[in-house]
Formats: C-alpha cells, sequence, structure tokens
C-alpha cells in the first residue's frame, strides 16, 4: 500500500494532470529538472575546480556549497509553486461545489414557481402573472450562469468529458437557428446560412459543439445595433470542417481583442449595449474547439462588426 | 334512508374502492422537503397517490411493504446513498419490477452509466427538465 503511494508519487505526469497544469508549470517536474540542473552544475563545478585549485579538499568543499545553495533555492522554487498550483486547483474545486450546491435550492424554486405559475394551486391574477414572469426569467439566467460555472470548473480540473461522434455540423446549425429565431426577431436582426454541397460528417461531442455554436449565435445576436445581419458559412478546409459567423454587430476594440478568449473578460463597449453576460461564453467555446481538436479564432473591427471562426476535424 | 339510496350509496363507495385501486402510487425518495410538497401537490392533481420517503432507509422499507407502481428517486440521500437504494431494489425479487426514475443533479457520465447499469428506468438530471416535462416522463413510465 505504502510503496503503491510513493510510485504514485513518481508518477509525474499524473500528479501534473492532478493540477490541471502543463509539464512545465507542474511542481514535481520543475523538481525534476532542477534536480538534474543540481547535478550537472555539480559536475561541472568539480570539474573546473579540478583545473584551477590545487588542494583537493577546497575543491570538495565549493562543490558541496554550490549543491546546497542550488538545492535551497530549487526547494524554494518548488515548493511556491506548488502552493500556487495546490490554490488554483482549489479555486476550481471551490466553484465547482458552490455551483453544484447552488443547483438545489434553485431547482426547488424553480419548479415551486412553475406549479403557481400553472395555476393549479390557486388562480393567478394577471397582475401577478407579470411579477411570477421576472422571477422565472432571472431563475433561468441564474441557472445559465450556474451551468457555465459548473463547464469552467470541469474545464480547469480537466474533467470535461467528450464524447466523440461523427455527425452533421450542417443540421446541428439549422437546429439551432430555428432555436434562435424568435431572439433573432425580437432584436431585429436577420441569420442568412449558406452551407457548402456534400459536406462530411464532423466528428466532435454534438452537445458540446451546441454549446459553442450557441454562444457565437447568442453573441452574434446580442451585440447588434438597432437592424443587423449575421451571416453563417459552413465549408470543407483541408482535413477540416470551418464554420463561421459574420456580424455587423458593435465589434471589439482593437486593445481588448487578446483577452477575448479571458474568462469572465468583457469588452467596455458592450457594456454600453448589454449589462447582462458572465464573460464564460468565448473562454468556453476556445476551450472546447480546442479539446476537440479543433482551432478557433475571430477578426473584428470596432463600430463594423465581428467575424468568429472555428474548425472542427473530420474523422 | 330508503333501501335506493342504501343502494346508490353502496355502489359508490364500491366505484370509489375500485378507482382508488386502480390509483397509482409513486414513492418519492428525497430529503428536500420543498420538492417533496412540489410533487406531492402536482401528481395528486394527475390522479396519482404519492408516498413521501425523506431518507434512504425510509425509502427502502416503503418500497417493501407499500408496492408502488414507481419509484422516484434522488442520489444524495441520508443513511443510505441513492446508488445503494437502488442496488437493493434491484437485488430483492419483491421490488425488483418497479420501474425506478432517478432524478438527481449529479450530471457525470460514469453517474449516469451506473444508473442505468443497475437497472433504472430514466435518468434526469434536475436543473435540465421543467416541472412539466417530470410529470410527462413519470406518466410515461407508467404506461399512461
Amino acid at each position: 500500500m505504502n510503496l503503491k503511494r510513493i510510485l504514485n508519487q513518481l508518477n509525474i505526469p499524473a500528479q501534473c494532470k492532478k493540477y490541471g497544469l502543463s509539464l512545465w508549470q507542474c511542481p514535481q517536474f520543475l523538481f525534476l529538472v532542477m534536480g538534474c540542473i543540481i547535478l550537472g552544475s555539480s559536475l561541472a563545478t568539480y570539474a573546473i575546480g579540478l583545473r584551477y585549485i590545487e588542494e583537493p579538499e577546497m575543491v570538495a568543499l565549493i562543490v558541496l556549497s554550490v549543491t546546497a545553495i542550488l538545492f535551497i533555492i530549487a526547494v524554494i522554487i518548488t515548493n511556491s509553486f506548488e502552493r500556487l498550483a495546490e490554490a488554483n486547483r482549489m479555486k476550481s474545486e471551490f466553484v465547482g461545489i458552490v455551483s453544484h450546491q447552488l443547483r438545489s435550492p434553485l431547482s426547488n424554486l424553480r419548479w415551486a414557481l412553475e406549479l403557481l405559475m400553472s395555476g393549479r394551486v390557486n388562480s393567478i391574477s394577471e397582475k401577478q402573472i407579470e411579477y411570477f414572469k421576472i422571477l422565472k426569467e432571472n431563475s433561468d439566467r441564474m441557472r445559465e450562469l450556474i451551468k457555465d460555472l459548473l463547464i469552467v470548473s470541469r474545464i480547469e480540473m480537466t474533467k470535461l468529458p467528450l464524447k466523440k461522434i461523427e455527425f452533421s455540423l450542417e443540421e446541428l446549425t439549422e437546429e439551432l437557428i430555428k432555436e434562435f429565431e424568435f431572439f433573432a426577431k425580437s432584436s431585429n436582426v436577420e441569420i442568412k446560412f449558406e452551407a457548402q454541397k456534400d459536406l462530411p460528417k464532423a466528428f466532435a461531442d454534438t452537445s458540446q459543439i451546441r454549446l459553442v455554436i450557441e454562444n457565437l449565435l447568442d453573441n452574434a445576436i446580442r451585440y447588434t445595433r438597432e437592424k443587423g445581419f449575421c451571416q453563417i458559412k459552413i465549408e470543407k478546409r483541408e482535413k477540416n470542417i470551418y464554420f463561421e459567423i459574420r456580424d455587423n454587430g458593435v465589434g471589439i476594440p482593437k486593445e481588448e481583442q487578446k483577452y477575448i478568449f479571458q474568462k469572465f473578460f468583457r469588452s467596455e463597449n458592450v457594456l454600453k449595449y448589454q449589462t447582462q453576460g458572465s464573460g464564460l461564453g468565448l473562454y468556453i467555446s476556445k476551450a472546447i474547439i480546442e479539446k476537440s481538436g479543433g482551432k478557433i479564432g475571430f477578426k473584428s473591427q470596432e463600430g463594423i462588426g465581428s467575424t468568429f471562426w472555428f474548425t472542427l476535424p473530420i474523422k | 334512508m330508503d333501501l335506493k339510496a342504501k343502494k346508490a350509496l353502496g355502489r359508490l363507495f364500491g366505484l370509489l374502492y375500485l378507482l382508488n385501486k386502480n390509483m397509482k402510487t409513486i414513492l418519492f425518495i428525497e430529503d428536500e422537503s420543498a420538492l417533496q410538497k412540489t410533487f406531492g401537490e402536482i401528481l395528486k392533481q394527475e390522479g396519482y397517490e404519492m408516498i413521501s420517503a425523506l431518507d434512504g432507509e425510509i425509502g427502502l422499507r416503503l418500497a417493501k411493504t407499500k408496492k408502488p407502481d414507481l419509484i422516484l428517486l434522488d442520489l444524495i440521500l441520508p443513511k443510505i446513498h441513492g446508488f445503494e437504494v437502488l442496488k437493493k431494489l434491484k437485488e430483492d425479487k419483491e421490488t425488483k419490477d418497479i420501474p425506478v426514475i432517478v432524478l438527481t443533479n449529479l450530471e457525470k457520465i460514469e453517474d449516469v452509466d451506473k444508473v442505468l447499469e443497475l437497472g433504472a428506468t430514466t435518468y434526469l438530471v434536475k436543473a435540465q427538465y421543467s416541472l412539466e416535462e417530470v410529470v410527462e416522463k413519470i406518466k410515461n413510465a407508467l404506461g399512461s
């Protein structure tokens, strides 16, 4: 049992995975690297010492002290790295636990509200319905936010499950456009869609890709000024399927473009149009597309519009 | 009261008894009393009888004694965990044929697979369904 634990500690890639970090940020791996550096420099000091210093005792002393200093530095560095990594892991875990715990009371609220609104308990007046609707809209918003937070914590803990299958990106997009029809109409945005003929199937997790397209569509419609359009295009490009969505919305200011895929980031200029939004959609989308083996990017000009695109592999 | 009225009354009671016998019972094993109340109300209106169990232990006992037509089961329960309840229900000859709908907020694929493997009929994540949709699933599972 003990031996197993020791072996487990020595399994560096597994330890790094626990923190959800890349190898070069992982304390265990860094400690190993530092070990090698210490060995190398001890040997180097020894070789140099032999050449320039007469007494062998002096050489030994110098080698020992250099090694000791390097060792202390290594311990300090990896310790602080480990603390950082642990804090980061705990933060993701905390977000996961809190959002999970928020779901139960929220379900209770939502369902009790639904029962009241259905008029099964007592008949309700016109005036009350207005307020019930406010309650419902806000509990839906809370549910969406919690859903996003849970996905984020799963991405960070590298626990986002992907069930990859072959599916038609074209059909999925059509389905989602229908779902967004009402929202688009009420925002005065026209959605156009064109897909290349005889497209091959994409290979990814449909429910996750659905989230990505939902996010992109929602952004394209939400951040328009007065009358807008949103053009979606799907085509085959080399060994990938290419999806593009173009809008004539508010666009992203140049100096803010580098932050756009960061979590919780919301551009200054969109806050004038829309105060709602968690700033998680694009962060989640990027993580999903990259985990699916694709790429994601955008072009944007403030006041003219944005074009977001992603690619997905074909099997 | 004359004889005719008595006979009519007798028939009425007979009919009520028959109706009651046909009324399907649903056992709801869930520790959130708010949900117990909401579901109790809506299921009563849909014409079902609902029995509440606030923990896994009571749930298992009621499943044996009351023989419900359907069991709604939460997974995170006091005393006996939902997985264990489901396992025991399916091991017991007397209860193994009762359909079980798992109603929970756990949504890991491993949990879903485990529950379905243990023999649950349906797996519903609370956050993803409206009350009406859940009632619809219950009706389907009861075949009515």
